[in-house]
């Protein structure tokens, strides 16, 4: 697969669509599963590996499940094009960096809304991801991959602790529901805490855009669920749908009118300024680029800077990171030749708008 | 301590740092706003849930009553408990039989006190668990059959884990 095609556009997830994306910038569903009769990835011998990987491959490709899905072997693939993925959000930073002896892949949709690891902590890793508030839509997909997938694989599951996974953590129903929101208003007014103990006290994770151990850049943050036993699918999904996201996009919203009312300055002094850097540096950092691009967003969707559009915006998002910008060049470069090309770029890209 | 104002404004500071540079102190009290500014507050570093577990499994461990011995051992894979309180991860689908009697207290901690599963199941559940432990012991001895390079022994193993397996993709012994 000739994965330098994917610089020149962003999946479904980023096309800044989508139910409520002003603040819910996507939404995400992920299923962990086990072939029955191995021992997990962690515990198992280099053949059982190798063959764990050659049976889901051909069920995947066989299956149909999403439309032409693409394989990738990721202990194939250059560190970049890992990267790539990673950046693309189709495999997780521990997939791309895990030892060259593991046999494992990723498949991919063609819009990339679904991708499946092969080998990752349990055998299969299933995720839908979807722009804007869709987690009804991406439940129902991902939930008839599932039911295709288990017709043409045994998974390990029992009565008692359901779906079997290598960390205890993800038994049961081995789903992961998370949304990425935009929180800019509740980060400035301080109210971001706030969101952070309310979602620790309903057993929910807050993490930064690059999932586990990620820090929350531009503004960006992933809320999902620990609680995998004892709850129902849709229970935790209803939960999100009717209860967490609405009330966090409502506290959002009333930041930002808040900021309107009380500090229209400081928040038009924020969106101005980085308007202001984005137009004129020649030396940007990634986080930087986050933060500033965070700050645009949230003129965009306020009606307070109207020069760009969401889309632009949230391929910026991605244009700028490192394997992305250095994809898109079409040369390797160190992190200091990164940063005048990232400022390039979005100079180019900004003026064009 | 007293109240400081962001050196930069006049918000509350929630953002101290005490630094000294070639003798001299610096004190800095930001807001909010202007801590992240700077760049100071994005490291917002959220532990790791395995991390976490790791941290469960270690306090859970010292309560010996519950816990019982570190060196209990999976049967199917081998994996004792010392070894999953280390790592976090399950050998194989049997080690949750195997560790049962101390898991329970370590589920209900990290899934608000459930122990037992309710969702989905799947509509093949197909082989059931002694069928698969059985598939998994025939691959172990197949795959010690290879490395020994008993290939009858091996091609033998071969054939009856193709007929037993009920799996409805072949059971994998083509491979």
């Amino acid at each position: 697969m000739n994965l330098g095609r994917m610089t020149d556009h962003a999946g479904e997830w980023l096309r800044g669509t989508g139910p409520q994306s002003d603040i819910v910038v996507s939404s995400r569903v992920r299923l962990a599963r086990n072939l029955a009769g191995y021992p997990f990835v962690n515990r198992a011998a280099s053949r059982q590996r190798l063959e764990v990987l050659q049976r889901s491959r051909q069920q995947i490709l066989e299956g149909k499940l999403a439309e032409d899905m693409i394989w990738v072997d990721i202990n194939e693939c250059e560190p970049m094009d890992r990267q790539l993925l990673v950046e693309r959000h189709l495999i997780s930073r521990q997939h791309a960096k895990a030892s060259d002896d593991l046999p494992r892949g990723v498949a991919v949709g063609l819009n990339e809304s679904v991708s499946i690891m092969v080998n990752e902590e349990d055998h299969l890793r299933v995720q839908v991801l979807r722009s804007g508030m869709q987690l009804g839509e991406a439940f129902e997909q991902i939930n008839h991959i599932d039911d295709c997938l288990e017709k043409r694989l045994d998974f390990a599951f029992s009565k008692k602790y359901g779906y079997l996974t290598a960390c205890p953590t993800n038994i049961g129903t081995g789903i992961r529901v998370s949304v990425m929101m935009h929180l800019p208003a509740l980060k400035l007014t301080g109210e971001i805490d706030k969101v952070k103990r309310a979602a620790k006290d309903m057993h929910l994770a807050v993490r930064g855009m690059f999932g586990e151990g990620s820090d929350a850049i531009g503004d960006l943050f992933q809320i999902s669920n620990q609680t995998t036993l004892g709850r129902g699918e849709q229970e935790i999904l209803a939960d999100f749908q009717h209860t967490v996201v609405p009330q966090i996009i409502a506290y959002e919203q009333q930041a930002r009118q808040a900021l309107v009312r009380q500090r229209p300055a400081l928040l038009d002094d924020g969106i101005w300024r980085s308007w202001a850097i984005l137009n004129n540096a020649r030396l940007m950092r990634t986080d930087e680029v986050l933060s500033l691009l965070s700050q645009i967003r949230l003129g965009v969707t306020m009606g307070r800077l109207e020069k760009v559009t969401m889309r632009m915006l949230n391929e910026l998002f991605l244009m700028t990171q490192p394997a992305h910008l250095q994809k898109l060049m079409g040369s390797d470069m160190d992190p200091a030749q990164r940063r005048e090309a990232r400022a390039t770029l979005i100079r180019k890209r900004l003026g064009q708008s | 301590m007293e109240k400081h104002k962001c050196d930069k404004c006049d918000r509350p500071a929630t953002y101290h740092s005490v630094e000294i540079v070639n003798g001299k102190k610096i004190e800095k009290h930001l807001c909010e706003y202007h801590a992240a500014e700077e760049g100071l507050t994005f490291k917002v570093a959220h532990k790791p849930i395995n991390e976490l577990l790791t941290n469960f499994v270690k306090m859970h461990s010292q309560d010996q009553s519950v816990a019982g011995p570190g060196d209990v051992a999976c049967e199917q894979c081998g994996l004792t408990y010392a070894e999953f309180q280390e790592r976090s991860l399950m050998g194989c689908p049997s080690c949750y039989q195997a560790f049962a009697r101390q898991l329970d207290v370590l589920l209900a901690r990290t899934h608000e006190g459930a122990t037992e599963h309710h969702g989905k199941i799947p509509s093949n559940t197909g082989s059931g668990e002694q069928h698969q432990q059985q598939l998994m012991r025939m691959r172990k001895r197949l795959d010690e059959a290879v490395e020994a390079e008993d290939y009858e022994l091996a091609a033998h193993l071969r054939d009856e884990i193709g007929k037993i397996s009920t799996a409805v993709d072949g059971g994998g012994a083509a491979i």
